[in-house]
């Protein structure tokens, strides 16, 4: 009797946890984050069967072989182990592990490229943070916007992401797990939206002071929606120039600003050669100075 | 004045003035009371200049509880600045400096003292020895423990705490993001305390390997004594690790070098590779010997043998083993790409069948037993389930794809907090129970030890539960507040009730150990609990050299064997003893260390290069010095024995 409803509230608690509180990773808005739902929850209800299994063989020794129900004289015996209960004890978890490395395999190769089933060429954004900060190029469409992300529906999204400071991690939960943006490498998160909405995102990765502010807004739109606004960026916004982006480079919390252009022209990435492990000197020094140059025009 | 401006805290509040003047009355209050008590010859004869591992063993254990509380006001803190959205209890550079802190504190100069007390205690016990296999060595081990924790722990009222988290990742760590010396007492105080870490694990090998009780083969020996030769060789192996990598964060902030930095070749990520490459198998040394505990208490209290002895020594050699294998899923989210996940992924998962086969044998264990509900069988009986709750969502967190929804959340926090509560605090209190008549002489009292159980397991589920959901929600670690809006505060407000109920369990801790030196009887024979391995076969509290006459052992119970199956343990007449001499040299050496840790941290080079030349020389007086030890005489053994309630044949 006991156990029953051990295990009803069990299942209850699961239940309601899991789809009653609407927790943002298990309220998915795109592929991603839906195949990381889908394995959060298949291995939670693996562990769930391991744990009521440990549970009850609990519950049944302490019942059955408490010293209070046994008589005084009742000598324990000496049990060496036993072949198969320990082969049997070895075995399922055994089992358990390789289903749950052949989906968590088989995952891995999912979240780290391209979602499938879209027509259109993934969109690329240069995430970069700097304290504390996000700052999104979109060098296909030639803007920049600061603790903000516009995105279209319907389309992979590739961004990638590097830091001006400290290592800090880029994390849209309803859309896909996080990933650690560094100086000295730009590292590739692919996601995707389905759903038009706005959405959290932040940097989950400790960066000092004002790490909890570290946050931005995520609106994803249909397409032509997304046309529009990046239209409407060319037209009014400012032209981001070296000096101001230094500015905002500044340790501190700006609002969410828009910029004509991207700073990845005067300020590139640390990808290819201008990756922070390229010991050719000279190289770098070359790149430098075209960067300047570049600058000047 | 500049000189002495590093001296003083970057961000102080009254919180840190008030605990200025409270160390500041508690030193003086120390002072006087050695003088007016005239104690501080028996301070200097008894225990600071000690050799015996079983004062080594209280000492450790003091200076564990004493952390313990250091690292629980922290915890308090962080909870109760978190318990409602937007508090202003604290801001953002205090509690940075608090969770940096908690981290360090607990598993560092909590966790680890309070494994290598119950190892120095109780392993030459178990074993049958009369000391470890290098006693001075033990007590250099103990001093620079002691003096790395207590350099660690001025830090907050002299220059400013470690801000950058117990990972210390660059180049948040690094002098330009870090400006105050918080991070060079980190490298510097742990270096110090680590390398007492590593003399540890050569002498425990040493001695578990050389100085067994005739009879004692090597699957002879007790659990617990087999769970600390694997985390000693854990140690030795994972340790210079720490000290490399320590070592190479000291020169990037004191002498310009450029191994973590992001410009001129340093590599940021190099770092949290070597941290983790000792930091995964470190959570392994903490949680064997709590594992040992568990396998002593439960097989004494089920009044049976431990069910499956090979393959709990198996298991824990493959854990040790896979436990090099695993650093990679502290930071699956690096984007290494899929096959290294996949791969490390994979090892991961694997750990839960070696710990799974070890709860399995320890539910056999109970089956067909006597089972007694003592104080520290409840917390082993405690430890199962929520360890189980604990170890199961580590195999969640082990998927690397779903972990990218983890990483750095509330989640993780979860998780972690549930296998290292039960996994070591829970056995560190039960072996602290189990193991107190024979350190003291008497017992802890049941009652109150029960409630205190209940208080810590119930706070333990209800501070730490909700942060599953929370976690699941978007809470990040480490954010100082949170808006209203994010819904996490009723989370958080429960991890706060769960907290209290936690400090209270803590707080009854110390009230049980006043109460039971108060009132507890002092005449409870040798064996209160009807155990079964040797550390029981001879008096409570043990005399200096524990056994009259070393015991002789056929199998890894050899208690059990002399009460049920007429084993003779102690066989042939006493013998002359012969016992290490007492040696100030280590507590000396050590306060130089400490000297020069300090010097190091403000970069006071003068001071720094005197006090190493002092540490040199401290070593090459114990190269050039004779010192043989002393003899106890039969006589004296016999007189011994006498007071002790006659002798043990």
């Amino acid at each position: 009797m006991k156990l029953k409803w051990a295990f009803l509230s069990l299942s209850f608690f699961v239940v309601t946890l899991l789809s009653g509180c609407n927790l943002l990773v298990l309220d998915p808005k795109g592929p991603q984050a839906e195949r990381q739902a889908h394995d959060i929850i298949l291995s939670a209800s693996i562990m769930l069967f391991i744990v009521i299994t440990v549970f009850s063989l609990l519950i049944y020794m302490l019942i059955k072989y408490r010293a209070s129900k046994q008589s005084e004289d009742y000598e324990p015996p000496y049990i060496e182990g036993n072949k198969w209960v320990e082969s049997i004890v070895i075995g399922i978890p055994v089992l358990i592990i390789v289903v749950l490395s052949i989906v968590s395999v088989r995952s891995n190769y999912i979240v780290e490229s391209a979602p499938e089933g879209y027509e259109e060429e993934p969109l690329v954004v240069y995430a970069s943070s700097s304290d504390w900060k996000w700052h999104f190029s979109y060098p296909e469409q030639d803007i920049e916007t600061v603790n903000y992300l516009y995105i279209p529906t319907n389309r992979p999204l590739e961004f990638k992401l590097y830091s001006h400071g400290s290592i800090t991690s880029f994390w849209i939960p309803q859309l896909g797990g996080q990933k650690y943006a560094m100086s000295d490498m730009v590292t590739t998160l692919h996601l995707a939206a389905d759903e038009p909405g706005e959405y959290m995102g932040r940097n989950a990765n400790f960066n000092g002071k004002g790490f909890a502010e570290n946050t931005f807004n995520v609106k994803a739109m249909p397409q032509a929606d997304f046309e529009d606004w990046v239209e409407e960026v060319k037209e009014t916004a400012e032209p981001i120039t070296e000096d101001k982006f230094q500015e905002l480079l500044e340790p501190g919390h700006l609002g969410q600003l828009t910029f004509n252009g991207t700073h990845l022209e005067f300020s590139p990435a640390p990808e290819g050669e201008n990756g922070g492990h390229q010991h050719g000197n000279s190289e770098h020094d070359k790149n430098q100075h075209s960067s300047e140059e570049a600058s000047e025009h | 004045m500049e000189f002495f401006d590093r001296f003083a805290i970057p961000h102080p509040s009254p919180l840190i003035y008030a605990s200025m003047v409270a160390i500041g009355l508690t030193v003086i209050a120390i002072i006087a009371g050695l003088t007016y008590f005239k104690k501080w010859g028996y301070l200097w004869r008894e225990w600071l200049t000690t050799v015996d591992h079983k004062r080594i063993g209280i000492m450790y254990l003091l200076s564990a509880l004493l952390m313990l509380f250091r690292g629980g006001a922290d915890a308090i803190m962080m909870r109760a600045q978190l318990s409602v959205p937007e508090n202003t209890l604290l801001d953002a550079q205090h509690y940075n400096e608090i969770f940096t802190t908690h981290g360090v504190v607990m598993i560092i100069f909590m966790a680890m003292p309070f494994i290598m007390a119950l190892m120095n205690f109780v392993v030459p016990l178990q074993i049958g020895a009369r000391d470890v296999a290098f006693p001075r060595l033990n007590a250099l081990s103990f001093w620079l423990f002691f003096m790395g924790a207590m350099l660690f722990n001025i830090s907050f009222v002299i220059g400013g705490s470690p801000d950058a988290g117990w990972t210390s990742y660059f180049p948040l760590a690094g002098n330009e993001l870090s400006t105050s010396v918080g991070t060079n007492y980190y490298m510097i105080a742990i270096q110090i305390a680590g390398l007492g870490t590593l003399m540890t694990g050569i002498n425990f090998i040493v001695t578990i390997f050389k100085m067994r009780a005739p009879g004692m083969t090597l699957m002879k020996m007790p659990m617990f004594t087999w769970s600390a030769l694997i985390t000693n060789i854990i140690i030795v192996f994972a340790f210079p690790v720490l000290t490399v990598a320590l070592a190479m964060g000291t020169m990037d902030r004191l002498f310009g070098t450029h191994f973590f930095a992001t410009t001129n070749g340093g590599m940021d990520m190099l770092w949290a590779n070597l941290f983790w490459v000792w930091g995964h198998p470190e959570v392994y040394i903490l949680i064997l010997p709590a594992f040992g505990i568990y396998s002593e208490v439960i097989s004494a209290f089920a009044r049976r043998n431990l069910y499956g002895y090979k393959s709990m020594v198996g298991s824990m050699v493959i854990i040790s083993l896979l436990s090099f294998f695993v650093w990679v899923h502290h930071f699956f989210t690096m984007g290494q790409g899929a096959l290294t996940n996949s791969i490390f992924s994979i090892t991961t998962m694997a750990i839960a069948v070696p710990t799974g086969i070890k709860i399995f044998n320890w539910l056999f264990t109970l089956w067909k037993g006597k089972i007694e509900v003592t104080v520290p069988m409840l917390y082993s009986l405690g430890f199962i389930p929520i360890f189980t709750i604990g170890g199961v969502t580590g195999v969640m967190l082990g998927m690397s794809a779903a972990d990218y929804q983890y990483h750095n959340t509330m989640f993780l926090v979860a998780h972690f907090h549930l296998v290292i509560i039960p996994g070591v605090v829970f056995a560190m209190i039960a072996g602290l129970t189990y193991w107190w008549p024979k350190m003291f002489g008497f017992m802890l009292n049941e009652r109150i030890g029960k409630w205190t159980f209940w208080f810590i397991a119930i706070g333990t589920c209800v501070a730490f539960f909700p942060m599953f959901i929370s976690g699941l929600d978007g809470q990040a670690r480490r954010m100082y507040t949170y808006s209203e809006s994010t819904g996490f505060g009723i989370w958080n407000m429960l991890s706060f009730f769960g907290a209290i109920l936690l400090a209270i369990g803590f707080a009854l801790i110390v009230y049980n150990i006043y109460y039971s030196i108060r009132y507890a009887s002092r005449d409870i024979g040798d064996d209160p609990w009807n155990a079964r391995s040797l550390e029981w076969a001879t008096h409570n509290p043990v005399p200096d050299y524990n056994f009259a006459i070393t015991p002789e052992v056929s199998s890894s119970e050899g208690l059990w064997d002399a009460k049920k199956r007429g084993h003779t343990l102690f066989k042939g007449p006493y013998k002359e003893i012969h016992m290490p001499s007492n040696s100030g040299v280590p507590f000396i050496m050590s306060a130089i260390f400490f000297v020069f840790g300090f010097a190091m941290i403000f970069s006071m080079w003068i001071v720094a290069i005197i006090s190493a030349i002092g540490i040199f020389a401290c070593m090459a007086h114990r190269s050039f010095e004779q010192d043989h030890g002393y003899h106890i005489s039969v006589d004296e053994i016999k007189q011994t024995e006498a007071k002790f309630g006659g002798a043990k044949e």
